[in-house]
């Protein structure tokens, strides 16, 4: 008998034990939701397949009555506008703050701590004050967003700049650069696939923060609208917008790295 | 052609002393091989001779001049590692040194220049025996291929002084001689000197017109700290093909281990 760390499944069993545990959560849903419901049809905890099917219809396929639009559609076009200007600003910020902390040591010295103390502020905390600040209107969440994860992003792709071997940078100076031309042809490009690492680990924080601020004021947007069914406990509305805020997500995540991959082949030639 | 005079040079970092009491009057156009065992500085005087370090005490000159206190144009280096550029291919990382003092702003070129600059580079890299790799990244070539690469791109410059440290320390016999001939084709041509580092005695030898041993003369345990390694052998060889002395080639061989 092999051990067990050196027994690797197949193509098809592995297909199989990935899919797994995603089948044991939904056979484990319908079992529960089957049995509530028929201790009370009007159960609202654990709707069936069929009121979750009437109620994305409802949300994502038919115009609401009251405004006309399609509330999934506007929901998800007003969060994902919040969360990508918030990340593309905290990514704008920290791939600068980031490479010339890592790089240049006047100005580590300046901004080394003070990037420290800044990341430890918890957010939410902040964000009474930024609604005081930026009122309750879109720039309120976008600066949650970006003020959430930017010190994150400088801290990472800092200490990646400083990852950069020293042969490196006194190699680009026998040849005659300077420390601009250090940063645009030697330090820039071998850190955007770095950022866009940064970016992905940062996004689970920046989706949290974005929903939070939505939660509290706003009148759209997918954690509006999560927060709002709350009041109605109507699980079949939420459930589906919490499996839908998980595909954006996760797409998100994959589009990136298919991005990196396609634009930095350097990386992954020959090894 | 650049004479090196090094004045009484001391390194010490914290209460650990490295190197002490380096003299040394390099001729223009010497080849010069450092051998000694490990750790006992042979990579710090490369950094001093490179700006990247200062001597504690003591000055290297240049032409009768002090040497820049950063690394610049004039000192061409190849490492042992990370000496060429990952993300760059072979013809974009010769290139960049000419693009560096072509466009302070872009760092790149265009249109003419730029053909120019790449006419250039790729008679570089066939001198070394890359020009059917010109595309391909540093990841894609071979240990061997990468130090000829890192050869290349130091000597587009034209540098007065080449410094190598262990260049040559991870490829293979064959590949090894194949290199040699190719840096010695460019030593000729090119009119510089050469530093070496080498753990190899017989390379030292066949590549040096000189070669220079560092170790440590007091090696009792309660010495270490406070005394360094400096200049124990410093020898001639003159008709290179002629292979030295058996008994200096002892004691030279107890130097670098
Ligand atoms: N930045 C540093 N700080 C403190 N000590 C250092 C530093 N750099 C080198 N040393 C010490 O200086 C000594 C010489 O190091 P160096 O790298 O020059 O040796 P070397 O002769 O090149 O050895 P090798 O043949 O193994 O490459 C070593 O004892 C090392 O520990
Ligand atoms: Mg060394």
């Amino acid at each position: 008998m092999r051990r067990l760390i050196n027994r690797q499944p197949d193509v098809v069993v592995r297909f199989g034990l990935m899919l797994l545990p995603f089948v044991a959560v939904i056979i484990a849903y319908m079992i529960a939701s089957e049995a509530r419901l028929s201790v009370n049809p009007n159960d609202k905890l654990l709707p069936g397949w069929s009121t979750i099917a009437a109620a994305i219809e409802r949300m994502a396929f038919l115009p609401d009555q009251r405004t006309g639009s399609y509330l999934l559609l506007q929901d998800t076009i007003s969060s994902l506008s919040r969360l990508g200007i918030g990340v593309a600003v905290a990514t704008l910020i920290g791939g600068i703050f980031g490479i010339l902390q890592g790089l240049i040591p006047y100005f580590r010295a300046t901004f080394n701590a003070f990037t420290g103390v800044l990341s430890m502020i918890p957010p939410l905390a902040v964000l009474p004050i930024l609604f005081i600040i930026f009122g309750l209107g879109e720039l309120a969440k976008v600066v949650l967003v970006a003020v959430g994860i930017a010190p994150f992003i400088i801290r990472d792709l800092a200490l990646r700049t400083e990852e950069i071997p020293h042969e490196e940078i006194i190699k680009a100076q026998t040849l005659g650069a300077s420390t601009w031309q250090i940063i645009l042809r030697i330090v820039v490009p071998q850190m955007l696939p770095r950022l866009i690492d940064g970016v992905r680990l940062s996004l689970g924080a920046a989706w949290l923060f974005l929903i939070a601020a939505e939660a509290i004021a706003s009148d759209s947007g997918l954690g509006y609208r999560i927060f709002l069914m709350r009041r109605y406990l109507a699980m079949d509305v939420i459930l589906p917008y919490v499996a839908w805020i998980t595909l954006l997500a996760f797409t998100l995540d994959l589009a990136l790295r298919l991005f990196q991959r396609i634009a930095f082949r350097w990386m992954y030639r020959g090894n | 052609m650049t004479r090196v005079t090094v004045e009484n040079v001391w390194k010490v970092y914290g209460d650990q002393t490295v190197l002490e009491n380096i003299n040394l009057e390099i001729e223009p156009g010497s080849f010069i091989a450092l051998v000694g065992p490990s750790g006992c500085g042979k990579s710090t005087f490369l950094r001093m001779m490179l700006g990247d370090e200062a001597p504690s005490r003591g000055r290297i000159l240049l032409d009768g001049e002090e040497l820049d206190a950063e690394p610049s144009p004039d000192r061409g280096v190849v490492f042992q590692k990370y000496s060429v550029f990952p993300h760059l291919t072979a013809l974009q990382n010769v290139m960049l040194g000419l693009e560096f003092v072509a466009s302070p702003v872009m760092a790149r070129l265009f249109g003419s220049r730029k053909r120019a600059a790449k006419a250039e580079a790729l008679d570089m890299l066939t001198c070394v025996g890359l020009g059917h790799a010109v595309h391909k990244y540093p990841s894609e070539l071979s240990g061997g291929m990468q130090q000829r690469l890192a050869i290349a791109q130091a000597l587009i410059k034209k540098p007065k002084i080449l410094l190598l440290d262990e260049p040559f320390g991870a490829l293979d016999p064959g590949i090894r001689a194949e290199v040699h001939e190719i840096l010695l084709r460019l030593w000729r041509d090119e009119g510089m000197t050469v530093f070496m580092v080498t753990h190899d005695l017989s390379e030292a030898f066949k590549l040096g017109t000189r070669v220079i041993a560092f170790d440590r003369v007091r090696t009792r345990p309660e010495e270490m700290k406070a005394y360094g390694a400096t200049v124990t052998f410093d020898l001639k060889v003159d008709g290179k093909s002629v292979p030295p002395r058996p008994e200096i080639r002892d004691v030279l061989a107890v130097a670098a281990q």
